[in-house]
């Protein structure tokens, strides 16, 4: 492997695949940050039905999670994007239409992923929930705060604050479980590598360069989680 | 969607499975061996051994395992002099390479949990064991191990499961794991829902089985948690996973 041509290869200049590389980076931020909000959707809802909810919400919430923690992401990417088509193709028939049709390999995979790591935000809520102090709800009933205000002003902020690393944990999983988009062929860092790697035929500089790449935004997020925890933390006496 | 051809689809997805626990067992067991070594190298106190353990496990950590399984499977066959040598048949074989990357990933993510499970174990317990005159081999293999693996059993079903899931990534290197099998039956019957719930429902089966085992395991190896004979399995359970 010769570093100088590595570089050029995975620079902007003109036989470089900076911009593509780059482009898929982005694809990859993207898709990561919307299966956050879903999974983190996912997760208050199954979060709350575990903690607060009845028998049926309880039931369902388990089910949810136990299911989809004992099921490999790569299965659920392609039972969502592959699933759709025929889900979609059915619905399509009614209207007398019969075309291929199917959702976008991005937002099928962002639901996939975000489906998925739902199910670890749901734990991830519920254990930082659980780690508010019934005293701090107390002392808010006790001024008169109503449920909703209670759950704006102390509940949540306090949730939020518990459940930061294990959110940065589900980032990064998020980040990771993104390169099986790959395999749906949505253009984010994984397939743009591979598009790299095959039409350069030098597979091994371009799968090391985006490893590199996710190394720096894992890396980098890691820094951020710590700096809004410390952020976040402020007010709290260290052990 | 009928019964019979999940029937049909179950039956066949059966032929992937010996190959899906082949790769997990060997990924589990040369996981838990190379994590052993890097976490023992942590805990050295040679700045040497102790940073590049380190480097690894950040490295492993931080990249997805699908870019390691390509890099092995894809990359190394650009080096002609690798393409030579006597690795190159082991190398060669898209089974080989996905056992050699989920070994990789793998150690990374045990060498934390038994970096954990070392760590935990006490220093009155090394110092009562010095006292009686263990040293060395005898001390780790006496009262450092078993207590450590105490530790970090639960946390490591946590990642045996883990790393059955991630067998199904070979399924992207042409191996006919499970995840293979259900891919290339979806796409000649046009049936995938069916199809990739019901080998969901296989890796779900052999997660639940092998959670059950480790908590068997654990609960053998824990006789001194266990409050009293008369108590229930699950009030011991809970005993077992609280910490002390």
């Amino acid at each position: 492997m010769d570093l100088a041509r590595t570089f050029e290869l995975v620079g902007f200049g003109p036989d470089g695949w900076g911009a593509i590389l780059l482009a898929g980076t982005a694809t990859t931020l993207a898709a990561a940050f919307c299966g956050l909000l879903l999974s983190f959707v996912l997760g208050a809802l199954g979060a709350s039905a575990k903690v607060a909810g009845g028998p049926a919400a309880r039931a369902a919430a388990e089910t949810y999670t136990t299911i989809l923690r004992g099921v490999p992401e790569l299965l659920v990417i392609f039972l969502f994007y592959f699933g759709s088509s025929s889900v979609l193709g059915a619905i399509a028939a009614l209207f007398q239409y019969q075309g291929f049709i199917a959702l976008p390999g991005f937002l099928a995979g962002v639901l996939a992923i975000g489906v998925v790591e739902g199910a670890v935000m749901v734990e991830v809520l519920r254990g930082a929930f659980l780690a508010v102090k019934p005293g701090e709800i107390e002392a808010a009933k006790a001024c008169g705060m109503n449920t909703f205000l209670r759950f704006r002003r102390i509940i949540a902020p306090l949730t939020l604050r518990h459940a930061l690393p294990g959110i940065g944990n589900v980032w990064i999983g998020l980040l990771k479980g993104s390169s099986l988009l790959s395999a749906t062929g949505v253009a984010e860092l994984m397939r743009q590598t591979q598009v790299a790697a095959g039409s350069t035929r030098l597979p091994f500089d371009f799968y090391v360069a985006a490893g590199a790449i996710y190394i720096v935004i894992t890396v980098s997020s890691g820094v951020v989680f710590q700096l809004a925890e410390r952020h976040y933390s402020r007010g709290v006496a260290r052990p | 969607m009928n019964l019979e051809f999940i029937g049909q689809t179950l039956v066949t997805l059966l032929a992937g499975i010996p190959i899906t626990l082949e790769l997990a067992a060997l990924a589990i067991a040369g996981g838990a061996l190379l994590g052993f070594a890097i976490a023992l190298m942590r805990l050295s106190q040679h700045p040497f051994l102790y940073v590049s353990a380190w480097l690894y496990v950040q490295i492993i950590r931080s990249t997805p395992l699908l870019v390691l399984l390509f890099l092995i499977y894809y990359g190394l066959g650009q080096f002609s002099a690798l393409r030579s040598s006597f690795l190159w048949p082991v190398l060669k074989q898209a089974y080989w390479c996905a056992v050699i990357a989920l070994v990789i990933n793998g150690s990374a993510f045990a060498a934390e949990i038994f970096r954990g499970g070392l760590l935990s174990v006490g220093r009155k317990e090394v110092e009562a064991a010095r006292a009686c005159g263990m040293s060395g081999i005898l001390l780790y293999r006496r009262i450092v191990f078993p207590l450590a693996i105490r530790q970090a059993l639960p946390a490591y079903s946590n990642e045996m499961v883990a790393m059955v899931k991630a067998t199904s990534l070979a399924s992207l290197v042409t191996l006919m794991d499970v995840t293979g099998i259900a891919a290339s039956i979806a796409s000649s019957t046009y049936q995938p829902i069916p199809v990739f719930v019901a080998a969901g429902a296989i890796y779900l089966l052999i997660n639940t089985l092998l959670t059950r085992a480790v908590r068997a395991l654990e609960y053998r190896l824990t006789p001194h948690l266990r409050p009293a004979q008369y108590a229930t399995a699950s009030a011991v359970t809970e005993a077992g996973v609280t910490p002390t």
